[in-house]
């Protein structure tokens, strides 16, 4: 039995730890919290980038570390952790992951590389409206090998050099990757729960699009790709939980009320012991998860929801009640509370909601119980 | 990343599997598949003990000079999955040998290990532990059970009066460690001592406690003029509180899934019933607790296998384990409810020939609260968790310098 990360893995995570704590203080969140124009925090992007974070699991080939996913679960950990303001998900857990799993071999030399040293910013256009889209609903359309419709919102859309993009071709539902500087896009940067994080609105008027793998299979690749994001958004989530029961102990046995310190009024102590158990139950199903990606097994699927489910879960509950173990002050914009509350937000809705997935997840269960 | 053995796990699980296959089938011709809580039962346990014991597979983690296997808490974990899926697992023992017995070799004179510790682990004697109190649960250094010393000779005889609750196995144990009070003029915990019984005294009478679920498994016990000698003392005079935090260490709940029915069995009877929208299984809401429990489930499984992966390293787990009693015991009574409204005014029948799934859910329904209690309750778990794990405050003691005496009682 060997569940659970090697030294290895525990020394490159330590390492990864060590390297936010003085890169991505909260002072830098704030940075792109506070300002309306900024999308992200470039120097901590080119930073990551130097540090080999962007191609931890792209082949040497392609320019990256060739490390395994456990590695890059171990780097999206402490992204959480720190709340990283960086297109880091959108990137790597989507982008890379996809053009690694279904790209043609053209495209995996046009952009894994590009990706590894830090130059390209990838997005995930999926999103019409409010809800979830499904195939009857679907409104982007393809062709002749143009784009055009309206895709809002797209996570980190105004940052980014190129979009997978969700739209229907002859009526089939596919993927396809578009280069958002070749022209026929429109980018509208919008307000958001969690100003860390970029999204925009993308309106396309005939720009080129690239099939990602055959057509008619959207949903099916779309999920597919989502699984793999699933498995290391769990990490940053856990990351995120993690550091939120860690504040809520740390104010708790600093802040005195009715002549004692608050950490000891068994109410509070209950409370954070809630979040410890749910904190547990979230990093072994994602420990699960990070197996089941990185040998690629047939079990990711439910692995995937499971992780994802758990994590959104213990990163709400230690979000929510880490303010109201800090109280008032727990309220303000000064204290970084709410920067976790946005993020378990931004978190839990970016790759569907964790009520898809309790679907996806039964439905792989009947599946599994029928055979 | 991986489920798998190493080189050495693999030898030794090999060969446990082995000896199980055949020790099994040889146990099996010899004892048949009784009934639980018969006499033949007991006796098919106590033999399948010593079985084990003879090959090296009882207390694997003790010395073998004590009667154990001399191995590591990897093996001692293998073997317990093995041995599960032999289908020869008796729960009599659990107790005895995971919390009493390693008391005793910790505290007890030469003599008395040389005389009790073997035949324990080869399932000859089986011990309890008798710590609870009705005026003493979750604050069992409250206990009121006096021993007073007969005589002013330090070495006299204890005569023991007093009564103990909960006690798992009492009617068929044979010894128990038993924790008492020696000195009301002192603060609780410091005026505790801790003796080993004979549970065939004359002196001690077991009731059982019926429960609110219907069964009668765990006893009342009553100790009137019970005379110990004094070299049936464990640890000093007054250091009782500290002899039982060493039992209390060695205490291994064995929960996770392992009784009344999982997510499988909710699953199962979801799909062949009907809701006000089609089966029940279809509605969307029970499907959104059908995931949680699964997740829930998957949480504690992969978190046993953290916990090996540490003993697999050599290392002591973390204590990440300690979520598990909370988790389950909850999950239990969720699912078991569930399941009940799922079948409707059908649901309050408790028929095993009419109840679905001889109606384990409603077995379970009424179980759950006990377990919710059992070995720590939800709120003192999450203490523990708070003040251990998380390192928070312990809770103000207002009877920390009271005389046990002077201490204020309800009832």
């Amino acid at each position: 039995m060997d569940f659970d990360y090697s030294d290895d893995q525990k020394f490159l995570k330590d390492e990864a730890r060590k390297f936010l704590a003085a890169r991505c203080a909260p002072s830098v969140v704030r940075g792109v919290l506070d300002d309306p124009a900024k999308s992200y925090d470039a120097g901590l992007w080119t930073a990551v980038a130097e540090q080999g974070w962007l191609g931890a699991a792209i082949p040497e080939d392609y320019n990256g570390l060739g490390l395994g996913r456990v590695e890059l679960c171990a780097i999206a950990e402490e992204l959480g952790r720190a709340v990283a303001p960086i297109p880091f998900a959108s990137t790597v857990y989507v982008l890379a992951e996809a053009v690694m799993a279904y790209g043609t071999a053209a495209q995996k030399a046009a952009i894994l590389p590009r990706i590894a040293v830090g130059e390209l910013i990838g997005c995930l256009a999926v999103s019409e409206g409010p809800g979830a889209v499904t195939p009857s609903s679907l409104s982007a359309k393809v062709e002749g090998g143009k784009l055009s419709g309206v895709k809002i919102p797209v996570t980190d859309g105004d940052a980014a050099d190129i979009a997978i993009v969700l739209a229907a071709e002859s009526g089939r539902p596919g993927l396809f990757l578009v280069d958002l500087r070749a022209g026929g896009v429109k980018v509208e940067t919008l307000e958001s729960l969690d100003p860390t994080r970029g999204v925009a609105r993308l309106t396309f008027d005939g720009a080129t699009a690239d099939r990602l793998e055959e057509s008619g299979r959207g949903f099916e690749l779309l999920q597919a790709i989502l699984d793999r994001a699933a498995v290391l958004l769990a990490f940053e989530q856990l990351g995120g939980a993690d550091r939120c029961l860690e504040m809520a102990r740390e104010y708790a046995l600093g802040r005195y009320a009715f002549g004692r310190v608050i950490a000891g009024y068994q109410a509070m102590k209950h409370k954070m012991a809630d979040m410890y158990v749910k904190n547990e139950v979230a990093r072994s199903n994602a420990y699960y998860g990070a197996w089941a990606l990185d040998v690629d097994a047939p079990e990711l699927p439910t692995a995937a929801a499971a992780a994802r489910i758990a994590a959104s879960d213990a990163f709400w509950f230690a979000s929510k009640e880490s303010v109201q173990v800090h109280g008032g002050m727990g309220f303000t914009w000064d204290v970084d509370c709410h920067l976790y509350y946005r993020r378990s937000r931004q978190l839990a809705l970016v790759a569907g909601s964790p009520k898809l997935w309790k679907e996806r997840l039964v439905s792989e269960l009947e599946k599994k119980n029928a055979a | 990343m991986d489920f798998n053995d190493s080189p050495e796990e693999i030898a030794y699980r090999e060969t446990a599997r082995a000896w199980l296959v055949e020790a099994a089938a040889a146990h099996r011709a010899e004892h048949g598949e009784p009934k639980p809580t018969t006499p033949e039962h007991m006796a098919a346990g106590k033999a399948w003990q010593a079985r084990k014991a003879a090959a090296g597979y009882a207390c694997i983690t003790w010395p073998a000079g004590v009667g154990g296997g001399g191995g590591t808490p990897i093996q001692s974990v293998i073997f317990g999955q093995e041995e599960a899926k032999a289908g020869v697992a008796y729960g009599y023992f659990t107790i005895g040998l995971g919390m009493c017995v390693p008391t005793v070799m910790a505290f007890a004179n030469d003599e008395t290990k040389q005389r009790f510790v073997s035949p324990a682990v080869k399932g000859e004697e089986i011990w309890c532990q008798l710590f609870s109190e009705p005026a003493g649960g979750s604050d069992v250094a409250a206990l009121r059970t006096r021993a007073v010393q007969d005589g002013p000779d330090p070495d006299g005889d204890w005569v023991i009066n007093g009564q103990k609750v909960w006690t798992t196995g009492a009617h068929y144990c044979d010894y128990g460690i038993v924790l008492v009070r020696t000195d009301p003029d002192v603060p609780k915990h410091k005026g505790l001592t801790m003796f080993w019984i004979d549970m065939r005294d004359a002196a001690v009478a077991c009731r059982p406690i019926h429960q609110m679920s219907g069964g009668r498994e765990f006893n009342e016990v009553y100790f009137t003029d019970l005379r110990v000698k004094d070299s049936q003392r464990l640890g000093a005079v007054g250091d009782g509180w500290k002899v039982a935090l060493v039992t209390l260490m060695n205490e291994r709940l064995a929960v996770g899934g392992s009784s009344g029915p999982d997510y499988r069995q909710v699953m199962e009877l979801a799909r062949g019933l009907s809701g006000p929208s089609g089966p029940a299984l279809k509605d969307n809401a029970f499907r959104e607790k059908l995931a949680d429990w699964y997740v829930n489930s998957q949480g504690l499984k992969y978190t046993r296998f953290r916990t090996m992966t540490a003993l697999s390293r050599g290392q002591t787990p973390g204590p990440e384990s300690s979520i598990g009693k909370i988790i389950a015991a909850n999950q239990m009574q969720e699912m078991a409810n569930t399941a009940v409204e799922a079948q409707g005014e059908y649901g309050i029948l408790t028929d095993p020939s009419l109840a679905p799934m001889e109606a384990a859910f409603q077995a379970s329904l009424m179980w759950a609260p006990g377990l919710r209690i059992a070995g720590g309750t939800d709120e003192i778990l999450k203490n523990i968790i708070a003040e251990r794990v998380l390192g928070l405050p312990g809770d103000v003691r207002v009877d920390k310098d009271v005389a046990f005496k002077d201490m204020p009682t309800g009832r």
